[in-house]
């Protein structure tokens, strides 16, 4: 249900970039998806079938190419952006110092999406 | 663990690759902001709380509501729940204003909902706006409501690996309040435990323990607000 309304939002705002772009069709949309934002990739692909019949012509077979990714922090002992241990582990998966601060693994993004004008 | 990408492929000869980079929740995103802006200049200080179904908001909005009142703060409440106004008539016995958002079938609150919630409430005559999300340690997470401080509330009760479970909601929280303390012992909890793997997965997390039925600990969260809400006052929002 809940990824229903994510879909539901996705496509709200691609429908804006669409007209943005003045596209015709919409062929695919790129969507970056963290571990963190609350949402289940696989969960998101079927509600994304069901969401776009609704969502116009220019959608009608538009695809979903999600990319999953990880989660990330400043580590302030080795001075750089390193992945986590994992989501239930936030230290630095070099050094093993806890992350305080999360660079990725929220983002729930549109990177791009591909057109035909 | 990252890099994986599902049904990759070559744009076909027709379509060019626009980028868009946009939150697919931007108008959610962009609602809260305009939220956070309205309260910050209406000097009215937002808490949310959100956790399980059964952990305990409700009791322990209803002891803090009698804490900030007696401290003669200005407070009100919003209660988001599926199904009855319940929750909002337990909170309203305070004497404080309170609505309840119904959310009908909708597992979590949005910026949207409180937005209409708060209709001809005037926020300039309020100190402290207290705001209950819907029992759900997973989809509020999404949510930016545009609070201040987002408060995560987990009772004893819930298994000391409660924050493995739900990472997702402890990293969009500023602060962890462990509730029910007064059944710690009869519930077998490992206190200790509990705050190591809150600790994990959100390093440097501030934890309270409390008792609202018991009045532990909830001087000190009341405090806190106090203090948050003054330093807030002094910094203008980036």
């Amino acid at each position: 249900m809940h990824e229903l309304s994510i879909a539901l939002a996705l496509l709200e705002v691609a429908q804006e970039e669409a007209a943005a772009h003045g596209a015709l069709r919409v062929a695919a949309i790129h969507l970056k998806v963290g571990p963190l934002s609350g949402v289940w990739p696989e969960a998101l692909s079927g509600a994304f079938e069901l969401a776009r019949e609704g969502a116009g012509p220019a959608f009608a077979d538009c695809r979903l190419a999600v990319e999953e990714t990880g989660v990330t922090g400043r580590c302030g002992q080795c001075g750089a952006t390193r992945s986590a241990v994992s989501i239930q582990d936030l230290r630095c998966s070099v050094c093993g110092v806890p992350l305080p601060e999360i660079v990725s693994g929220r983002e729930l993004e549109i990177t791009a999406m591909e057109i035909e004008p | 663990m990252s890099g994986q990408t599902h049904s990759a492929s070559r744009p076909d000869a027709s379509t060019r690759i626009v980028q868009v980079r946009q939150n697919v929740l931007k108008h959610n995103d962009l609602m809260a902001r305009a939220l956070r802006a309205k309260f910050h200049d209406a000097g009215v200080y937002v808490v949310s709380l959100v956790s399980s179904p059964g952990a305990g908001k409700t009791a322990f909005l209803e002891k803090l509501l009698e804490l900030l009142r007696r401290r003669e703060a200005r407070v009100a409440a919003l209660v988001g729940d599926l199904a009855t106004d319940n929750d909002a008539q337990r909170l309203a016995k305070s004497g404080a204003p309170v609505r309840q958002i119904t959310t009908g079938t909708v597992c979590h609150l949005e910026a949207q909902m409180v937005e209409e919630a708060l209709a001809d409430w005037r926020l300039k005559e309020l100190d402290f706006l207290l705001v209950e999300n819907v029992g759900n340690l997973v989809c509020p997470a999404s949510y930016d409501l545009g609070e201040d401080l987002r408060a995560v509330l987990l009772s004893v009760t819930e298994g000391e690996d409660k924050p493995l479970k739900y990472p997702g909601i402890f990293n969009t929280a500023d602060v962890a309040i462990i509730s029910k303390m007064d059944l710690a012992v009869a519930a077998g909890c490992d206190v200790r435990a509990l705050r190591e793997n809150i600790e994990r997965v959100r390093p440097g997390m501030n934890v309270l323990e409390v008792s609202a039925r018991k009045g532990i600990g909830m001087e000190r969260f009341a405090d806190l607000l106090a203090q948050r809400r003054s330093a807030a006052r002094q910094h203008p929002l980036s």
